[in-house]
């Protein structure tokens, strides 16, 4: 718990320190031609005269109300567009969770149980591919070849369920090849175990062997890595929108940093570090419940 | 096992060991060429060695100016299209600058990241792990802690507003990449460490009273150094991977410098009418990746097969 609370903090310190470090923030708001008083009034107005400290803890209070403050663009408040934008990210970063799932941990049980075959074949395959491609590169080519060559799926933006295929399976590949790896090598260790041996030499059928000796104890090592998936699945997000025009979280926060949008990047950096970072609690919290040999501290 | 082999094992030459899987004895029979394939990883070294060669020799090998714009020859389509041309093998941009040139200089900065980053996150992460495995207690703690912290920060998004704040150049690219990397090398290099700590011979070099400091470079640097080294080249794929998603989203090296993400990103819009520009940089940055983590994979081998399982 405050661990959870130190990340946050941490990277409100980091928001904060560089956007300070780019100049006054009056610099972005007014022009070159206005007066000595106006600019006082609004210094007097941001509580700019106040000591640093004071300004970081004033701007953190308000956050953790909710309050961002407004876009400098879209003249709204920060809030506002984001709620918008969560359920475009939610949707993708869920289809490419199913995406890699249904691919990584099928694949991998068969590997691991028939070492050696097509299945393994394919499964490295899967995997050594999915850890070298680059993931927009990934997403421009599968727009070329299903939808400007073949015209089989819909180019870019949100909509339907087709246009979810392609931006998923970007996003999914990477996790995809990660859980394939994990699964195989966790099947493989416990399949090698002294119960999974005992199961056997009582009789136990090969389809009960697998599915329920080794696969939900070999479930687990998974588990354990998803932190890292989803924290890979915040940089994939930010990718995945950026190739595909997706109007999530991750596009917001690209066209925030380019257009130098302060409040704005600030808080779709602030919700992506928060979302990562209960996640790793969830996960926590989970895989306790999964597996009572775990203590939770 | 062996009955069904048509050579015995005691007659095969080829076999030392007393026992062998039925499985592993056709392997003796193969030809030279798959010999030496299945011995050194060829196909990491022709890529790598490609890179580098591009990367040290581009102004030398690239056949056109990679920055020169040629508005005339603006998106001509590479040689094996009918109006292709061999002047521009693999065509050429939206601006008129030839791709293979521009690839062939892009080269030396993902080279140049690629070592840098990892000379100092190895040396940082090396240096933390070992503390941090050798000394326990709050310097453990303190070090996994901040390693925790680095997994859990949205990095990409930090490097993006650093880039804005501070204008992007190599060297941020790699300070930054430097902060994505060290904690992978902290936490392998403690759980080594953790192993080794208790080993009879560290045990007896701190009875006879080495320092620490003789210990870490005499007992467990040695020991660790495998470690380092299989980890260094396995991580460089996943750096230069890290470097093209920064150029991509416009915090890489500045333009006009070549860098291959900076090359797809440009080739987005013409996705449709010219896909060589974005086709050729990423192809590039995928053999690369994939070139080091072959390389990878095959010194884990030869390391430490135990390792193996890891996989």
């Amino acid at each position: 718990m405050t661990f959870m609370v130190f990340t946050m903090l941490l990277v409100t310190i980091l928001i904060f320190g560089l956007s300070r470090a780019r100049g006054d923030p009056r610099l972005m708001l007014l022009d070159d031609n206005t007066t000595q008083e106006t600019w006082d009034t609004w210094g007097e107005q941001m509580g700019l005269d106040r000591p640093l400290i004071v300004q970081y803890l004033v701007w953190l209070g308000k956050a953790v109300q909710g309050d961002l403050g407004k876009s400098l663009w879209e003249k709204r408040p920060v809030t506002e567009s984001l709620m918008q934008r969560i359920p475009a990210t939610l949707q993708l970063g869920g289809a490419a969770w199913a995406f890699a799932m249904l691919i990584g941990v099928p694949l991998g049980v068969l590997s691991a149980v028939k070492r050696g075959s097509i299945w393994d074949y394919i499964g490295r395959v899967v995997a050594t591919f999915g850890q070298a491609l680059p993931p927009f590169w990934l997403g421009l080519m599968l727009i070329l070849f299903f939808s400007v060559q073949l015209e089989w799926l819909p180019l870019g933006r949100r909509g339907g369920l087709d246009h979810l295929i392609l931006p998923a399976i970007t996003l999914g590949w990477l996790a995809a090849a990660g859980i394939l790896r994990l699964v195989r090598s966790a099947m493989l260790d416990v399949l090698d175990s002294e119960y999974v041996k005992l199961a056997r030499a009582k009789g136990v059928s090969q389809r009960n062997v697998i599915w329920k000796h080794a696969f939900r104890n070999a479930m687990l090592v998974p588990m354990t890595y998803a932190v890292l998936i989803l924290s890979g699945f915040l940089t994939g997000t930010v990718v995945t929108e950026t190739v595909f025009s997706w109007p999530g979280l991750g596009r917001l926060a690209v066209v925030a940093i380019q257009s130098n949008d302060f409040p704005m990047m600030a808080g779709a950096v602030m919700l992506g570090t928060g979302l990562i970072v209960v996640a790793n609690f969830a996960i926590d919290i989970a895989s306790v419940i999964v597996d009572p040999r775990i203590k939770f501290e | 096992m062996t009955q069904n082999n048509q050579v015995p094992v005691w007659e095969d030459p080829n076999i030392s060991v007393p026992i062998v899987p039925f499985s592993e004895l056709r392997r003796t029979r193969l030809s030279a060429v798959k010999q030496t394939i299945r011995k050194w990883p060829v196909l990491s070294i022709v890529i790598l060695s490609l890179l580098v060669i591009a990367g040290v020799f581009a102004k030398w090998i690239a056949p056109q100016d990679p920055y020169e714009a040629v508005l005339v020859d603006r998106l001509n389509s590479p040689v094996w299209y009918p109006d292709g041309s061999m002047k521009h093998i693999l065509g050429v941009d939206h601006l008129g600058r030839d791709v293979l040139s521009r690839i062939i200089h892009g080269a030396s900065v993902s080279l140049i990241i690629s070592l840098a980053v990892i000379s100092v996150s190895a040396t940082v992460g090396t240096f933390l792990g070992m503390a941090a495995g050798y000394f326990g207690g709050w310097v453990d703690d303190i070090v996994m802690r901040i390693v925790e912290l680095m997994i859990s920060i949205p990095l990409l998004l930090i490097a993006m507003m650093a880039a804005v704040v501070y204008g992007s150049s190599l060297t941020l690219l790699v300070v930054v990449l430097s902060l994505f990397s060290w904690p992978g090398f902290a936490r392998q290099v403690r759980a080594e460490v953790l192993r080794l700590r208790t080993a009879d011979y560290v045990l007896i070099a701190k009875m006879t009273g080495a320092s620490p400091t003789r210990i870490f470079a005499k007992h467990l640097f040695p020991g660790v150094l495998n470690t380092v080294i299989v980890l260094s080249t396995l991580l460089v794929g996943s750096v230069i991977l890290s470097e093209s998603i920064l150029s991509f989203l416009g915090a890489g090296v500045p333009p006009p410098r070549p860098a291959w993400g900076s090359m797809v990103s440009e080739g987005r819009d013409f996705v449709t009418i010219a896909p060589w520009i974005m086709m050729f940089p990423g192809i590039a940055i995928f053999a690369t990746v994939l070139g080091f983590n072959f390389l990878g994979d095959w010194l884990r081998d030869y390391f430490d097969p135990r390792l193996r399982q890891i996989d």
